[in-house]
């Protein structure tokens, strides 16, 4: 196989999940709610996943528990902050430190554990394409899913009279609400629905990208997901690029070790983490840029009208 | 229906009653917990509750890592009232760590004769000024790029992390040290003073107490910190009273970094004597839980710095005595916090039980609020 669509497969295996649990957490965030519960979401669904995968025997099982933990965790989080109006930023953070304690908690017994053989997935004629078959045709399922969701989530916010609904949310839910807009419920959808993507994103990484557990398996994905957001300026086809970008660093890593390139893997493994930094930095530095895009209600509690 | 109407005035009594109320309700949940996992609940709580009291060993245990939460959660405190979202503290404490231990290192290598009063306070202030230059990194770019706090403070920690994993794997490992990621130990003259014979409490317990007053002092009585909580209050009220909202994000920045340094540096300096990766049991993050259960109050952080050391030595103790898996701590903190985060809302917010049909008719009247009517 050629080197070059190698790599272009594993950028693509690598940006998955960025891309799933970005595309939740932009959702989330146009309907005006931060959650920095993403890693503790990611980490619950990765044991819920790989348990589920390991007991069931299937990964659509694993999958599934892994969708239904995130969900879980995100209506916690959403019952706190939309109903009793606590601080958006301490919540999901408390459901960040929950969800690692948890999972570290209940995958002591899958540490070490394999699942079943993993079955590999190509696209049926395409995969015989020179070069791109090998890139791009040799991808889980999921990871064509993410591309559609992208594709599915910019024509429903876009598009979609519901989209429009969830935007105003966003935009001003005052407004919203004097137009008869049921904003908390859109609200809790939204969050949801987060929450269901970010379990996907983390069941992918123990049951696809690992295939295994170990604590902490997640390590700092769901922030740079958060990250991902303001640097896609909240358009969903930016997530996706950006999560390919973020991808494509973590498997540069690889490939400079590979390469023997003298560079201590610990400093390489600061890569993906540095440039979230330097990305967020320079996305950043156009207040204007970020104010048009930025949702106009992102953070704020709603009280509906007392 | 149970709904929630809006106080005239917060409650004061409810915000000293929300953590208790919060510490209940996680130890009610522990409790049936350790039934699930088929332990008595009742030994179980004792580990968590009782038997880091127990003897004078475990006692100065609970104040030893009392002592960097206390002092990471400090500096945290005055972040929070300024509304800076510094959430990196665990990386600041690792710089911390990896300044302090450096020079500590030097001095052991290099055989530096110098008096332990000498020696001592330059580790600390390495220690101090690592962890400042770490928050300068997430303040720097605030400042300059907008970018924002939280991420940036987090996304350094797993970079502080593989900092220290390189300096103890590659350039700092002691060629003696069968190969173990570790550094020399470092020499006597550059180890903190011991508070209390035959255990290992140091005299920072004496510096983070003293500390607490100084911050105290500094929130309440001092222009200071009367200007950086009202940025953090009302930022259109500071910015009319001409208050710099740069200097209270540097400010801010600057001293919560410079405190989780110095917990840095005296866990390297003070019960490990040497860098190890492991240097940090989460300390940073778990000091955050520490802060708000402490009401972002000084004197509140002492107690809730004892209470999450507690849940510390407890999980340890756990693991030791009933086989349970020190995980368990991760949990029953992260609890705490959700469980504290729900319950302030009562200090905003007063319960009413009313009927859902005829609730705009019949107002509710206290006789209808059931037992246990609060969530």
């Amino acid at each position: 196989m050629n080197e070059v669509a190698l790599l272009i497969a594993a950028t693509i295996a690598s940006g998955t999940p960025l891309a799933l649990a970005g595309l939740g957490l932009l959702l989330n965030e146009k309907a005006g709610v931060v959650n920095l519960g993403a890693e503790g979401m990611m980490l619950v669904a990765a044991i819920a996943g790989f348990a589920a995968a390991y007991h069931g025997g299937s990964q659509w099982i694993g999958f599934s528990a892994g969708a239904l933990a995130g969900v879980a965790m995100a209506a916690v989080f959403g019952w706190l902050v939309i109903w009793l109006n606590t601080n958006q930023y301490a919540t999901g953070l408390a459901l960040s430190l929950f969800g690692t304690g948890l999972s570290a908690f209940v995958g002591i017994g899958y540490v070490g554990k394999k699942l079943a053989e993993r079955s590999t997935f190509e696209v049926p004629g395409l995969v015989h394409l020179p070069f791109l078959g090998d890139a791009v045709f040799r991808q889980h399922p999921l990871a064509y899913f993410a591309m559609a969701l992208a594709l599915g989530i910019a024509w429903f916010l876009y598009r979609s009279p519901a989209g429009l609904i969830l935007r105003s949310v966003g935009e001003a839910p005052e407004s919203a609400h004097a137009l008869g807009i049921e904003v908390r419920g859109i609200r809790l959808a939204a969050v949801l629905a987060g929450g269901a993507l970010c379990g996907l994103a983390g069941a992918f990484l123990s049951l696809v990208y690992a295939p295994l557990w170990v604590e902490g398996l997640v390590s700092g994905r769901g922030w740079i997901a958060l990250a991902l957001t303001t640097f896609a300026t909240w358009r969903p086809a930016r997530v996706l690029a950006g999560a390919y970008l973020f991808g494509g660093v973590t498997m540069l890593q690889f490939q400079l070790q590979s390469e023997g390139v003298q560079i201590a893997s610990q400093l390489l493994t600061m890569l993906p983490y540095l440039a979230t930094v330097a990305v967020l930095a320079l996305i950043s530095r156009n207040p204007a840029w970020i104010r048009i895009n930025m949702p106009g209600a992102l953070g704020k509690p709603f009280h509906p009208g007392a | 229906m149970l709904s929630f109407e809006v106080r005239a005035q917060p409650s004061v009594a409810m915000s000293f009653a929300s953590p208790l109320l919060a510490l209940a309700l996680t130890v009610a949940i522990a409790a049936l917990l350790f039934r699930l996992l088929g332990r008595d609940p009742v030994s179980g709580l004792g580990v968590f509750f009782v038997e880091p009291f127990a003897t004078r060993y475990s006692i100065a245990e609970v104040a030893l890592k009392a002592t960097p939460l206390i002092l990471c959660a400090l500096g945290l405190a005055v972040c929070y009232r300024a509304n800076v979202w510094n959430i990196g503290a665990e990386g600041q404490f690792l710089l911390g760590a990896i300044c302090a231990g450096g020079v500590a290192l030097w001095v052991t290598t290099a055989g530096i004769e110098a008096p332990r009063g000498v020696l001592v306070p330059v580790v600390l202030l390495a220690g101090i000024a690592g962890g400042m230059a770490w928050a300068a990194i997430t303040a720097l770019l605030r400042d300059w790029c907008n970018a924002n706090e939280i991420l940036v403070s987090l996304m350094l920690v797993y970079v502080a992390q593989q900092l220290l994993n390189y300096l103890v794997f590659g350039p700092w490992k002691d060629p003696l040290g069968f190969n173990f990621p570790q550094t020399k130990t470092f020499v006597a003259a550059t180890l903190l003073p011991n508070l209390l014979p035959q255990s290992r409490l140091h005299i920072g317990l004496v510096l983070a107490l003293a500390l607490v007053a100084i911050f105290w002092a500094f929130l309440f009585r001092f222009w200071g910190g009367y200007q950086l909580q009202i940025g953090g209050l009302a930022p259109a009220a500071a910015r009319y009273a001409g208050f710099s909202a740069r200097a209270a994000l540097w400010g801010a920045m600057l001293i919560s970094g410079g405190m989780a340094g110095l917990a840095g540096a005296m866990e390297a300096v003070g019960p490990l004597r040497q860098l190890t990766p492991y240097v940090s049991t989460g300390y940073g993050f778990t000091a955050i839980i520490v802060c708000f259960v402490g009401r972002l109050h000084p004197f509140g952080i002492v107690f809730s710095g004892v209470l999450l050391s507690m849940f510390l030595i407890g999980g340890e103790l756990g693991q030791s005595r009933l086989g349970l898996p020190n995980a368990l701590t991760g949990v029953f903190q992260g609890l705490l916090l959700f469980l504290l985060l729900a319950c302030d809302t009562l200090i905003d917010y007063r319960p009413r039980w009313r009927r859902l049909v005829s609730a705009r008719d019949e107002p509710a009247t206290p006789a209808q609020l059931p037992a246990g009517g609060a969530p």
